[in-house]
């Protein structure tokens, strides 16, 4: 039983070759991240005058940047940050939006309540609550995650709910509540078992967008604090040097395309692997 | 019509009512005294006595409250520290720039985004289809300033095409003055039209699986003309209710892009005001934007309405 599971889920990544490479970027994103001391040809932070704005070659591959520090090192040292932003922004949503959604279709009544709440932050455009946030937060790593998490929070409940709301209503959990079945027993038996592969979607979309989301907090200055090594980071101070040197541009951002296209592509073949009936609760975006 | 008009404007009045709450509160849970945060650190204690009292900030928070719902309701937003002008005019000024950048972005996103998807979905399955859905996928996956960076460093810096910053107005430069906006446009189009791409690939692909469409096929009515008559015409209707979503999102979405070319709009001028603590001016536009936002979504659901009659029946 165990292995038939698996092998589904492996199917969609082995059908779509595409998929299959964005799932092999991740994991070098993923090893990069864990390994970076050791990968890094030099120290991130190591400044060097006499070696500033060098285009790429045979000792920085990457070039070097206005201080002369190594863009290769810092690119490798930047996917933690991204891992770290990208992991926290889902655990922050599932964990806020899964209880309140399943709470919520459970319990009608005050579940209404909640679900108003929802739709009143759903009013904020997600980039505009993020700042709101960090205004009144102040600029910090963990407010970042918290920030962008709070517009996640949002979509997550209302899927969760949505899901919860059907598996409510199918016979198999009617028949187990009229056996006297409890609530915790329920969701526990029930509906947490059936959440995991849509949720499995909704966090790899998720990350995907936390990664662009904190990108952007990070470019306008309002994110991770400038002496931390991350893509955004990096190339809002590369701004002002793009003429003179566009290789500081093109790698931090590319490694931002490259881990947010893998995670749409991880998503989207999740999705075509999920049951037909919560597919259509998946807008376009996730 | 009228009772479903009257129930979702009341829906979306309720919702506005909350959210007016949150944008209130917003300038008493900042830390520190909203008086300091208003007149800034250089106050004398006699000019935040005065203050408090002329603003009302020694009365009960309830009161509070419904004063400044009362003035906002007079289009008195507050006054900016920064640039000591009233509010809703330093707004105002940014809406030249952010309306027709939201334009000229949504005029790209429709020749673009629907044409391209419409073939896509067209050649269902094919290589064709695979690689303008990927491409649509990669674009989505690019942060705008990044695109916005480059298009400046290509269109501007090399090629000398398109100015690479500003926007003077076009009232006092003439029409030419949107050859500002192209790039910034653009960079603002490019993840907005793969949504719209994606969107009537997967609208048509939804429609071309109903039964009518079956049953004009099967009357023997020519393969394209199924297509322009009945899945195109049904397929429009949800992209159409898109793009008024998409507009809404356009506005905050561009604080990033109009960060990048520096242009005088209201995005640009929240960013701003977070750096100078101008919160007066973040508190307004947060309001202005979201009711904006919510009042673009009335329309749009109510517009769905009217254009297609089957929704009433479901």
């Amino acid at each position: 039983m165990r292995r038939a599971g698996a092998i589904l889920w492996l199917k969609p990544f082995v059908a779509r070759p595409i998929a299959l490479a964005g799932l092999g970027i991740l994991l070098a994103t993923l090893l990069a991240a864990a390994f970076a001391r050791w990968l890094a040809p030099y120290d991130p932070y190591a400044i060097d005058p006499l070696i500033r704005l060098t285009p790429p070659n045979g000792a920085h591959w990457f070039g070097t940047d206005q201080f002369g520090r190594d863009t290769l090192s810092r690119v490798i040292h930047s996917a933690r940050m991204a891992l770290l932003i990208g992991s926290g922004v889902v655990a922050f949503a599932l964990a806020t939006g899964v209880p309140i959604g399943v709470f919520s279709a459970l319990f009608p009544r005050l579940g209404h309540v909640l679900m108003r709440v929802v739709d009143v932050l759903m009013a904020f455009p997600a980039l505009l609550l993020a700042l709101g946030l960090i205004v009144v937060l102040g600029p910090s790593v963990a407010n970042a995650i918290l920030a962008i998490g709070v517009g996640y929070m949002t979509t997550t409940t209302r899927i969760v709910y949505g899901l919860t709301l059907r598996l409510r209503a199918e016979t198999y959990v009617e028949a187990s509540r009229s056996m006297g079945a409890g609530t915790l027993w329920l969701i526990g038996k029930h509906i947490l078992p059936n959440l995991v592969s849509p949720l499995l979607v909704q966090a790899s979309f998720v990350f995907a967008f936390a990664q662009l989301g904190a990108a952007s907090l990070d470019f306008l200055g309002l994110g991770a604090p400038p002496e931390i090594p991350s893509w955004g980071n990096m190339l809002a101070e590369s701004r002002t040097f793009i003429t003179r040197a566009p290789w500081l541009l093109f790698f931090p951002g590319m490694m931002i395309v490259a881990t947010a296209f893998s995670l749409n592509l991880v998503g989207d073949a999740l999705r075509d692997r999920l049951d037909p009936r919560f597919r259509q609760v998946f807008g376009e975006k996730g | 019509m009228w009772t479903y008009a009257l129930k979702r404007a009341g829906t979306t009045a309720v919702t506005l009512l909350a959210a007016s709450v949150l944008i209130f509160a917003f300038i008493h849970i900042i830390p520190g005294d909203p008086i300091y945060v208003l007149l800034g650190d250089t106050a004398t204690p006699d000019q935040i006595d005065a203050l408090r009292h002329q603003l009302g900030l020694d009365q009960p928070i309830i009161l509070q409250y419904l004063t400044w719902v009362g003035h906002v309701l007079e289009g008195d937003l507050g006054r900016s520290i920064f640039f000591q002008a009233p509010v809703l005019s330093v707004i105002a000024d940014g809406a030249e720039t952010s309306v027709l950048l939201a334009t000229m972005t949504m005029i790209w996103v429709t020749i673009i985004g629907v044409p391209i998807g419409m073939v896509a979905a067209v050649r269902h399955g094919t290589w064709l289809d695979q690689g303008l859905s990927g491409a649509a996928m990669l674009m989505a996956s690019v942060p705008t300033f990044w695109v916005g960076l480059y298009l400046i460093l290509v269109f501007a810096a090399w090629l000398g095409w398109f100015p690479s910053s500003g926007y003077p107005s076009i009232f006092e430069g003439g029409i030419v003055n949107l050859r500002y906006l192209v790039l910034p446009s653009l960079t603002l189009a490019a993840p907005n039209a793969a949504l719209i791409l994606r969107l009537t690939r997967a609208s048509m692909l939804d429609v071309s699986r109903e039964d009518y469409v079956r049953t004009a096929r099967a009357k023997g009515i020519r393969p394209w003309q199924v297509v322009r008559r009945h899945i195109l015409r049904n397929a429009l209707l949800t992209v159409v209710s898109a793009f008024g979503f998409t507009f809404a999102a356009l506005l905050s979405e561009a604080v990033v892009t109009e960060t990048v070319f520096a242009l005088p709009g209201i995005g640009r001028l929240v960013v701003q005001s977070i750096l100078r603590r101008d919160y007066p001016v973040i508190q307004g536009v947060i309001l202005v934007i979201v009711v904006v936002y919510l009042l673009i979504n009335l329309l749009v659901d109510l517009s769905y309405r009217l254009l297609d009659p089957r929704v009433e029946l479901q």
